[in-house]
């Protein structure tokens, strides 16, 4: 394939913490490959600059919290033949989107922890890419899996669309003879609420899964929180397990706002 | 040949039992305590095994105790057995590569993968394991759609069964008629008594293991011994699914409220399958390489509770819990019959211990036997 025939993309980074950009660069001999299927036009991280080029698949991975992101969000939606988002942020508003639920105290905040407040010109929430553009594939995680990226455009170079899973993480422990960690040893998990995806990196090591893959399909959090409480959880801590990562994924926000709610209750009685 | 010569393997003849299975060449595979739970690995020693170790199984918990009871079988279950060795949770079935001809043409090779299966020996199925093999085997020993992968693993088995002398709070096989007791399809069968075994053959091949271990006769008293055990282990059973026509139930019931109500409960989240020793359920799973030239063709572990499940042609057909969860209850108890003329339960407890939130099959089924709201209808409808 000559330069001219191959497809370009581009990787944009908005509100983030650059780990979705290092899972693309962490691939090791694949990056190469890679490097021979496409034009690699602009990836920050990488130090390859040309941020208005028009590309065949621009993958996003931030958050929307200034106006500027908002503006540069729309252009690179006009210079893309598919936008991709990846990570947390890009999907579901990040860490950061823990903002949208302090009733505009952005402002307040912002005061007392900067010397000069006046310079910092942010939203007072924190927003997906497809709350402001149509987005045409979503991959989801913090950080996201490299092999769904690699995965993906792979797709794309043999003209069909990526099956990303939407099954509940629990199905790939099974499969993985995983030991289940909330039935045999009473932990919390969020994996019968969280997509598939990361290879199950917390269960396998022992640990609980902390939904950072975001919500699975057709799920069931109220009844998983049920459980949680006959686990001795308090409804604060339940509450938490689902505001974490993907705390604006809107399934999350609802019941994570609903225990929440039922804390807050307990607190005044 | 199954015969009716009780033997006596003492406890410390049982290395000598590993180190023969050893010498013939088995890779052998038993019950251990890894992570909780007791998990079905490769072992080299018996001290590997779980000595001493008793599960406690309710709804949606399973815990282990160290206790210093000398026996290495006195646990149930744990979350799989024989199905993972057999019915692969991944398997590539073939592979593409994309290849240029002399004449610059491209081409596709199909290359399909090998059937090669180790020796495997398999120390502690259980009656259920068994009863639930059996059924698998209809699946994939079909004359229609053999799967030659699943046979040449299934002839290289060789099982070591082992009595239950106990059950635990979720077992109810004494119910479905799959145990406690192992009456078939095992090579050599061992009940635990004190210090020693009683071991039976079923095969040539196990009794070509047995002889090499130059055992004595079991007593009367020992043959007692194991037979009172096992018969313990199925009193000790307190759930059970209704004596009754169960697909005709459950297809009369279609609407019944309970399908609402477990709704609410289930998580949709596919343990219940994974853990079942009778679900086969599977999807495809293509993986190319990046570059495009080759790509595998895999069959993963799939599940009535996903959406790909019942996705077709644009649509998924079990859009709800609801109907998954009916999907699944009716064609394990109910339309299973209809292919393959048993029911697809074996009473292992498994879906009731490993779901996350403690949905119980017996319970559910319970709850729709007791409440029936039978359309005359229907009933006539299934029944012709």
């Amino acid at each position: 394939m000559n330069s001219a025939t191959k497809p370009k993309i581009a990787v944009h980074k908005f509100s983030s913490c650059d780990g979705c950009q290092l899972s693309f660069l962490n691939t090791g001999e694949d990056l190469i490959t890679l490097s021979k299927l496409v034009d690699i036009v602009h990836f920050a991280e990488a130090g390859i600059l040309s941020p208005n080029e028009k590309v065949d698949i621009a993958f996003i991975e931030g958050s929307m919290t200034t106006s500027e992101e908002v503006e540069r969000i729309h252009k690179i939606r006009e210079n893309s033949k598919y936008l991709i988002a990846i990570g947390a942020c890009a999907t579901a508003g990040g860490i950061q989107a823990l903002r949208n639920f302090s009733n505009s105290n952005v402002e307040k905040w912002k005061n007392k922890i900067y010397e000069r407040p006046e310079t910092i010109n942010s939203l007072p929430t924190s927003t997906p890419v497809s709350a402001h553009v149509n987005v045409d594939l979503e991959i989801w995680g913090c950080p996201p899996s490299s092999s769904q990226i690699y995965t993906t455009i792979r797709c794309y170079l043999s003209g069909v669309t990526a099956d990303i899973p939407q099954d509940a993480l629990c199905l790939h422990c099974k499969r993985k003879n995983i030991v289940c960690v909330l039935v045999a040893k009473g932990l919390n998990c969020m994996g019968p609420v969280t997509k598939t995806g990361c290879g199950v990196l917390c269960p396998s090591k022992d640990r609980e899964c902390y939904n950072c893959f975001g919500p699975a399909e057709n799920i069931n959090c109220l009844s998983l929180g049920k459980r949680f409480q006959e686990l001795d959880l308090s409804n604060e801590e339940i509450s938490r397990r689902f505001l974490l990562i993907n705390n604006s994924a809107p399934a999350f926000k609802k019941w994570g706002e609903y225990f929440k709610k039922m804390a807050h209750k307990e607190n005044i009685i | 040949m199954q015969n009716n010569i009780f033997y006596l393997l003492p406890h410390s003849k049982l290395p000598l039992l590993i180190s023969i299975l050893g010498t013939e060449k088995f890779e052998i595979i038993g019950p251990q305590s890894i992570d909780g739970s007791i998990v079905y690995e490769k072992i080299e020693n018996v001290d590997q095994l779980p000595w001493g170790i008793l599960d406690y199984q309710w709804p949606g918990i399973y815990r282990l105790e160290n206790t210093d009871i000398n026996k290495a079988f006195i646990f149930t279950n744990g979350p799989q057995a024989l199905k993972p060795y057999l019915f692969r949770a991944q398997e590539l079935l073939f592979e593409v590569e994309k290849k240029e001809n002399k004449n610059n043409k491209k081409k596709l090779n199909f290359i399909p993968a090998k059937e090669e299966a180790p020796k495997l020996a398999f120390i502690g199925a259980r009656a259920c394991d068994l009863a639930a093999m059996a059924i698998q085997d209809k699946i994939f020993l079909a004359d229609t759609h053999l799967d030659i992968y699943y046979r040449s693993r299934r002839e290289n088995l060789f099982i070591i069964a082992v009595n239950c002398i106990r059950s635990s709070a979720n077992c109810f096989c004494a119910s479905t008629g799959d145990g406690p007791k192992v009456t078939k399809l095992y090579d050599i069968l061992m009940t635990e008594i004190e210090e020693n075994f009683v071991v039976q053959v079923g095969t040539d091949n196990g009794k070509r293991i047995i002889d090499q271990l130059e055992l004595s006769h079991a007593l009367p008293e020992h043959i007692k011994e194991a037979d009172e055990y096992v018969e313990q282990a199925g009193l000790q059973q307190t759930k059970k699914l209704p004596d009754t026509n169960l697909r005709n139930l459950l297809f009369s019931n279609l609407n019944h409220p309970r399908w609402n109500d477990v709704a609410k409960r289930c998580l949709s989240c596919t343990n219940c399958t994974q853990v079942c020793p009778t679900c086969f359920c599977h999807s495809s799973l293509e993986q190319a390489i990046l570059d495009g030239t080759k790509s595998g063709h895999y069959r993963v572990w799939d599940s009535c509770f996903t959406c790909g499940h019942s996705y077709i042609h644009g649509r998924v057909i079990r859009d709800d819990t609801r109907k998954r969860y009916r999907q699944w209850l009716t064609h394990k108890l109910g339309s299973w019959y209809d292919q393959f003329g048993t029911s697809g339960c074996v009473g292992c407890g498994r879906c009731i211990t490993w779901c996350p939130v403690g949905i119980d099959i017996t319970e559910e089924t319970y709850a729709i036997y007791d409440n029936q709201n039978n359309d005359k209808e229907i009933i006539k409808e299934i029944i012709k």
